[in-house]
């Protein structure tokens, strides 16, 4: 079976009269499996929005080819946007049109029925908000209106354009339920994010995006692994003297800072054994490597997103 | 809502297209109706335009002449009642006053056999008409007397026959116009906002990713529009008809084609603008800038014949007065659909070239 996305060498540049040219996307490939969870990650301007654009079919590249569930997106064939459901970035409804108006005029575009579009919108909860004007639904509640309407016509992929941008931790968590019931039902999903922590949480593999190049590609656990970095363990200040930390350290780093002492482990278990023998686990914090030190490592610069 | 879920998920296609238009034709409809901006601009602002215009040009019938008397103007005392009302001045001071206020369109002193007038110069339009009226009783009274003098001496007299009929009450001129202005306002201004609000929303995007095709949206959007102005023209016709006397010939229901077709050409020229402008207030800001003047030299408020020649030359250029020429000859002088042929002609070739334009024109990425 052709793989639900190919993407090669994608470009695009963008001129504006004022901004000059701006290489959105810089020569991209990526590939993405049937049934995969898969993560564009970046920070502000890397390009994931274009990239996820020209995907979809609707911008053209300047060079580079897609090939979207083995054909080409462009130009639109009703064959293959039916087999879609896309979350634009900025949600777009029709004006003045309650939650139900609009996800059941999406319905009737996709050959769906009411019952159906009923159904989107109460897995997404906006059930109780079906009477309400898309314009008086909160930030939150058009994000979950967005993916509804682009759940209505039983794609087999769906696209995300950060959906979680702009919602508050809880109704970040929510929604992340959500994705993970829609990739457990068997779709794709391609997902663009800011958050570290989303991609790790959902994704089965991500791409680490950032100036329009994609870094690298791997599954969270993978890019933890390979940068094996040390376990950072950090014992509150008063809960060990001296000569124990040196001790408790043996050949491996560490740093004390106003009494509080941070070792830098490859063997966790030994520590965290020896530490809960001395009794020393309060305020005790254990932190692994995760994503922010991925990308560092990966981009050479801080994360700032 | 008791249809099989089953079906749905199968998404098949059959009837999707006429169920895509007719769903995209409601949640546009239901749109329209719901804003209440639209509603004013294509409803309401031609009513108020039609009160305001219909009271400034008078209601119809000419109305009286006002006449001040100063003293005693034994020439007045003949005059039909319905033709002046008469007030009294105690000196020609007093009487001045009242024509500078506006209050009267005529002042009228009696000196023996001298009946001197003074016109009203604050209105000079119904002033010359009271004159013209006073001159004119004089002149009955003259007739009066000359023939009770020599009964054998025959006299001439006129008779006005008014042409077309009977003259143009002020409704019966003004009506078409601001119907034509009304659908011109109507299409401009809302292809324009609509096209600025898609830039925005992205709503087009996200629709070019649905099975339904951009021209099955793009139909029913435009079809809105038509069936709005086959609306906006019943109701102004009916409380023209009804509020303010205007008569409706047999051949009216012709207006419907006819505001069809400049609805067809304002709407290109709202996508031209549509496409220009950014945002909002821009879009509004170079919509007026458009209509004003199209409206200003299409005669639709103000008769061409009486216009300085530039203006009628500029005319030429105005869809508007092609539809307002259409929808006076169909609507008020009750000519057949024939007669207006070249109007009809005209507006189908500019709608047509700004169409092209506006194709030509548009940036679609932009949507
Ligand atoms: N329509 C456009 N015209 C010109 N430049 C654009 C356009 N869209 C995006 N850009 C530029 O291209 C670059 C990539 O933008 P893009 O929207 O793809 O980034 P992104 O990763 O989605 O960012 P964000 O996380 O903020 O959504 C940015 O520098 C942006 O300024
Ligand atoms: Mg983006």
């Amino acid at each position: 079976m052709d793989a639900a996305i190919e993407v090669a060498d994608l470009r695009k540049t963008y001129r504006g009269r004022r901004t000059g040219e701006v290489r959105a996307v810089d020569g991209v490939s990526f590939r993405v499996e049937r049934g995969e969870f898969f993560g564009i990650l970046g920070p502000n301007g890397a390009g994931k929005t274009t990239t996820l654009e020209i995907v979809e079919g609707l911008r053209r590249p300047d060079s580079g080819t897609v090939r979207l569930l083995g054909r080409s997106p462009w130009p639109h064939s009703p064959e293959l946007t039916r087999r879609l459901g896309v979350q634009l970035q900025a949600s777009s409804f029709f004006e003045f049109l309650t939650a139900r108006e609009q996800i059941e005029t999406f319905a009737a575009l996709y050959g769906a029925t009411k019952a159906r579009a009923a159904e989107m919108l109460d897995l997404v909860g906006l059930a109780e908000h079906a009477n309400v004007r898309c314009e008086k639904l909160s930030g939150g509640q058009q994000q979950r209106l967005s993916i509804a309407c682009a759940l209505v016509g039983d794609p087999e992929l769906v696209f995300l354009d950060e959906p979680t941008a702009a919602l508050d931790p809880q109704a970040r968590r929510n929604l992340w339920d959500l994705m993970r019931g829609i990739s457990a039902a068997g779709r794709t999903v391609v997902l663009t994010t800011h958050y570290m922590e989303e991609a790790e949480a959902l994704c089965d593999r991500v791409a680490i995006m950032d100036a329009g190049r994609i870094k690298a590609v791997d599954s969270p656990a993978g890019f933890i692994r390979s940068l094996d970095a040390p376990t950072r363990v950090t014992v509150a200040a008063g809960q060990l003297a001296d000569e124990r930390v040196k001790e408790l350290a043996a050949d491996e780093a560490f740093a004390v800072d106003d009494g509080t002492v941070v070792f830098e482990t490859r063997d966790p278990r030994r520590l965290l054994t020896a530490l809960a023998v001395d009794g020393a686990m309060d305020g005790l914090a254990v932190r692994t490597a995760n994503l922010e030190d991925v990308f560092l490592h990966v981009t050479g610069r801080e994360w700032r997103g | 809502m008791s249809l099989d879920t089953a079906e749905a998920r199968t998404g098949l296609p059959a009837g999707a297209g006429s169920g895509a238009f007719a769903s995209l034709f409601k949640a546009l409809g239901r749109g329209w109706i719901r804003d209440r901006s639209q509603i004013f601009f294509t409803i309401l602002l031609p009513l108020m335009f039609m009160v305001l215009l219909a009271s400034v040009f008078g209601g119809g019938d000419a109305a009286a002449s006002r006449i001040v008397a100063v003293g005693d103007v034994a020439v007045l005392d003949g005059a039909d009642p319905d033709d002046f009302t008469v007030t009294r001045a105690a000196d020609l001071d007093e009487a001045l006053a009242i024509l500078r206020e506006g209050d009267a369109d005529a002042a009228v002193v009696q000196d023996g056999a001298t009946v001197r007038i003074y016109p009203s110069a604050t209105n000079s339009t119904s002033g010359a008409i009271a004159a013209g009226n006073l001159s004119a009783l004089v002149d009955d009274v003259n007739v009066e007397v000359l023939s009770a003098a020599a009964p054998g001496t025959p006299v001439l007299e006129t008779e006005v026959e008014e042409a077309d009929g009977g003259a143009l009450k002020p409704i019966q001129y003004l009506a078409p116009g601001i119907l034509a202005w009304g659908v011109a306002i109507a299409g401009v201004f809302g292809a324009a906002g609509t096209i600025v609000d898609w830039k925005r929303d992205k709503l087009l995007r996200r629709l070019r990713l649905t099975p339904a095709s951009v021209r099955t949206f793009l139909g029913a959007k435009v079809s809105v529009n038509l069936v709005v102005a086959l609306g906006q023209t019943a109701v102004f016709l009916a409380v023209a008809a009804l509020g303010f006397g205007l008569e409706l010939s047999a051949w009216t229901w012709f207006a419907a084609p006819l505001v069809l077709l400049g609805t067809a050409a304002f709407l290109a020229i709202g996508v031209v603008i549509g496409g220009i402008a950014q945002t909002s207030p821009a879009a509004a800001g170079l919509s007026n800038l458009v209509t004003m003047p199209m409206a200003f030299v299409s005669g639709a408020f103000y008769p061409l014949a009486l216009s300085p020649e530039w203006v009628q030359w500029l005319s030429y250029a105005s869809p508007m007065r092609y539809l307002n020429e259409a929808l006076q000859a169909v609507v008020v002088y009750g000519e057949p659909p024939t007669a207006v042929l070249p109007q009809i002609g005209f507006l189908a070739a500019f709608a047509a070239a700004v169409a092209l334009v506006s194709w030509k024109t548009f940036k679609f990425d932009e949507l």
